[in-house]
């Protein structure tokens, strides 16, 4: 196991360092200026320029740039925001937890709906249930997500008035963030209410993000039990006179999740980064609407640092769904 | 296919009625599929709608009627039956904006899969073919691609380019790609120690013909399906960029663009909100619906023979 984990991680390293050169070199291919770019100074004297040019080390070959940039990636130091001049990485931290916060509550629910709608249609295979839960499946799985985000505040927010349109929680509330995660804070604080109000603002964003990977997660299921439900095993188990529950909750289920897995992993990865539309359409203070607003606001160096951070992330993600591959499926491990 | 190869053996068969034989057996897989056929019958429509957009629309999609901005569907109370769909803040026939905007998302489906996929099969015949150094290269540069969100590399591809429809196909294409390298690639890799393969090398087929002519179209079924899928990202992640503001710009009738400037009116007039998403919809689950289709039709696994 340890030599496979070992070898999963040499893998990423070249692709880590490819990742780092492109977020190193996407601020030189940018049009303009990059000393401009960088120090959001539009109009400078020569000195003024030569000056910040040997400030931020852009005098300097690309090569040794490169470098310079790198150790300060691996140190920690990612720069900082042309706009705010606060160090990436603090911002970062301050708001990926929100991020955090949004996926996790829309994992839990893409699975624990996505799963028993993919097992019930797999058993009841050609039956009405079948065809209605993956017609579901399938407009879920083609639903522009912007848009929907946009109808359920329509109808919730607007019309039937549940839950509020934006942000984590009720400005009534106000305590010193503690974990960054709402849920918690919530209720450390000790204010009346204040939970629920942090709930009711996580229900329509976590129900947006849910949506596409609920129906990956349900047709994936459907498919890898049906695979799984034609087994020798699986005939074995029911000749054996097994009720039908255990058939399909203990044997087949267990290797049908191998597949699943790996799915929802691969899920988790795009959420944490991907949350870009739903953060955007109910102003979440996460990444997504972090990277948004360094896109409008041309800030190229929280444009930079976060794109390198994220795909760290998702790498890492990924890193670890293998390796939970690895411990369910031994085969995989050689 | 089997067994037309063995029960026509007896008398040599053309390659157009081979052809026309799989055709048929591909159509009695796909007609199978109730949704598929479903799928097929409304994107033939909008091809239709996209084609003949100024014979269909009522209005022109860029005229501001001043006088009926935000009027309601016909079929609601102040609605105009002139207007069908109600009209946009500033006046514009939403019904006409929806009709041109399918030339938008059929062209940007088109465009998109076409660069995606020629560029991931080059690069995926290659990288199968010759292995080595070369694979390994290409593989770990998919894999860097790979690790970012596609709608975030978009993003950022676009805020490096510029804002614009054309830079934002670009960027989607490039995001896609991948899939197509890494499926071209597994299926060459199969394909290429089969004997017709080393028979055709043997008869002395060079390097290229053995790529494109021989190994090639016995990798087309995953593509297919792939492209499928590919066609209806592209729409989804095209109309994301315009509802951000960095896909097509306004005035022009891209659905996701129509989107963006409707949303500060979410709450009063539903019908500006409701209908270009509506449209996004309804054309990525037609797409979707023959995806699967396709995908039944072309997968040997699943034929009941």
């Amino acid at each position: 196991m340890f030599g496979f984990l070992l070898r999963r991680i040499a893998v990423l390293i070249p692709t880590f360092i490819g990742v780092s050169i492109i977020a190193f070199s996407f601020i030189r291919l940018l049009p303009g200026d990059p000393v401009a770019l960088l120090s959001g100074e539009r109009v400078m004297s020569p000195e003024r320029h030569a000056q910040i040019s040997a400030q931020l080390g852009l005098d300097r070959p690309l090569v040794v740039q490169y470098f310079d940039y790198l150790g300060g990636v691996l140190t920690g130091d990612f720069g900082s925001s042309i706009v705010s001049k606060k160090p990436i990485l603090d911002q970062f931290w301050a708001l990926f937890p929100a991020t955090v916060e949004l996926s996790f509550c829309a994992i839990v629910i893409a699975v624990a709906l996505g799963i028993p709608a993919g097992v019930i249609a797999a058993i009841k295979r050609g039956s009405i249930f079948d065809q209605g839960l993956m017609g579901i499946a399938l407009v879920g799985y083609s639903m522009p997500i912007f848009w929907w985000g946009l109808l359920l505040i329509i109808l919730f927010s607007g019309t039937l008035q549940w839950f509020p349109v934006s942000g984590r929680i009720s400005l009534m509330f106000f305590f010193p963030p503690v974990t960054g995660f709402m849920l918690i804070d919530s209720l450390l604080s000790g204010q009346k209410g204040a939970f629920a109000s942090a709930i009711s603002h996580l229900a329509l964003p976590s129900i947006v993000l849910a949506t596409i990977p609920l129906a990956v997660i349900a047709r994936q299921t459907r498919s890898a039990m049906l695979e799984v439900l034609s087994e020798d095993y699986v005939r074995t188990a029911r000749a054996k006179g097994l009720s039908p529950f255990r058939v399909v909750g203990i044997h087949a289920l267990r290797n049908a999740m191998i597949p699943v897995i790996t799915t929802i992993g691969l899920q988790i990865g795009v959420m944490l980064a991907g949350a870009i539309l739903t953060e955007t359409i109910f102003s979440w203070p996460g990444i997504g609407k972090w990277m948004v607003d360094s896109v409008f606001r041309r800030d190229y160096a929280v444009i930079q640092g976060g794109l390198l951070l994220i795909a760290a992330i998702i790498m890492f993600v990924n890193l670890i769904v293998d390796l939970l591959y690895g411990l369910i499926n031994p085969r995989i491990r050689h | 296919m089997a067994d037309t190869t063995v029960t026509k053996i007896a008398e040599p068969v053309s390659s157009a009625a081979m052809r026309r034989q799989m055709l048929r057996e591909f159509w009695f897989y796909f007609s199978e599929n109730r949704g598929a056929v479903l799928g097929l019958v409304i994107f033939v429509a909008l091809v239709i709608v996209a084609i003949f957009a100024s014979f269909i629309a009522p209005h022109s999609p860029f005229e501001q009627y001043r006088d009926f901005a935000l009027l309601p569907p016909a079929w609601a109370e102040g609605g105009n039956p002139s207007y069908l769909l109600g009209t946009d803040p500033v006046g514009r026939d939403i019904l006409s904006r929806l009709i041109y905007g399918a030339q938008y998302s059929l062209f940007i489906g088109v465009f998109v899969t076409t660069l995606s996929l020629t560029g991931g099969i080059v690069v995926g015949l290659i990288a199968g073919y010759y292995r080595g150094w070369i694979d390994t290269v290409i593989m770990r540069l998919m894999d860097i691609i790979l690790a970012f969100p596609s709608l975030l590399l978009a993003l950022v591809l676009v805020a490096i380019l510029g804002p614009s429809l054309t830079n934002g196909m670009i960027a989607i294409a490039l995001t896609l790609q991948p899939h197509f390298v890494r499926l071209t690639r597994a299926a060459v890799m199969a394909e290429k120690s089969r004997d017709y393969v080393t028979a055709a090398r043997l008869a002395g087929a060079g390097p290229l013909r053995l790529m494109f002519r021989t190994i090639l179209p016995n990798c087309t079924a995953p593509l297919i399906v792939q492209a499928t899928l590919s066609f209806s990202n592209a729409i989804l992640d095209a109309a994301a960029l315009g509802f951000l503001g960095m896909g097509a710009q306004p005035p022009a009738p891209e659905w996701g663009t129509m989107l963006a400037e409707a949303r500060e009116f979410i709450l009063r007039a539903w019908w500006v909100v409701t209908f270009p998403g509506v449209a996004i919809l309804v054309t990525v689950l037609a797409i979707n619906l023959m995806g699967d289709g396709l995908r039944d039709a072309l997968d040997p696994k699943l034929k009941r023979s």
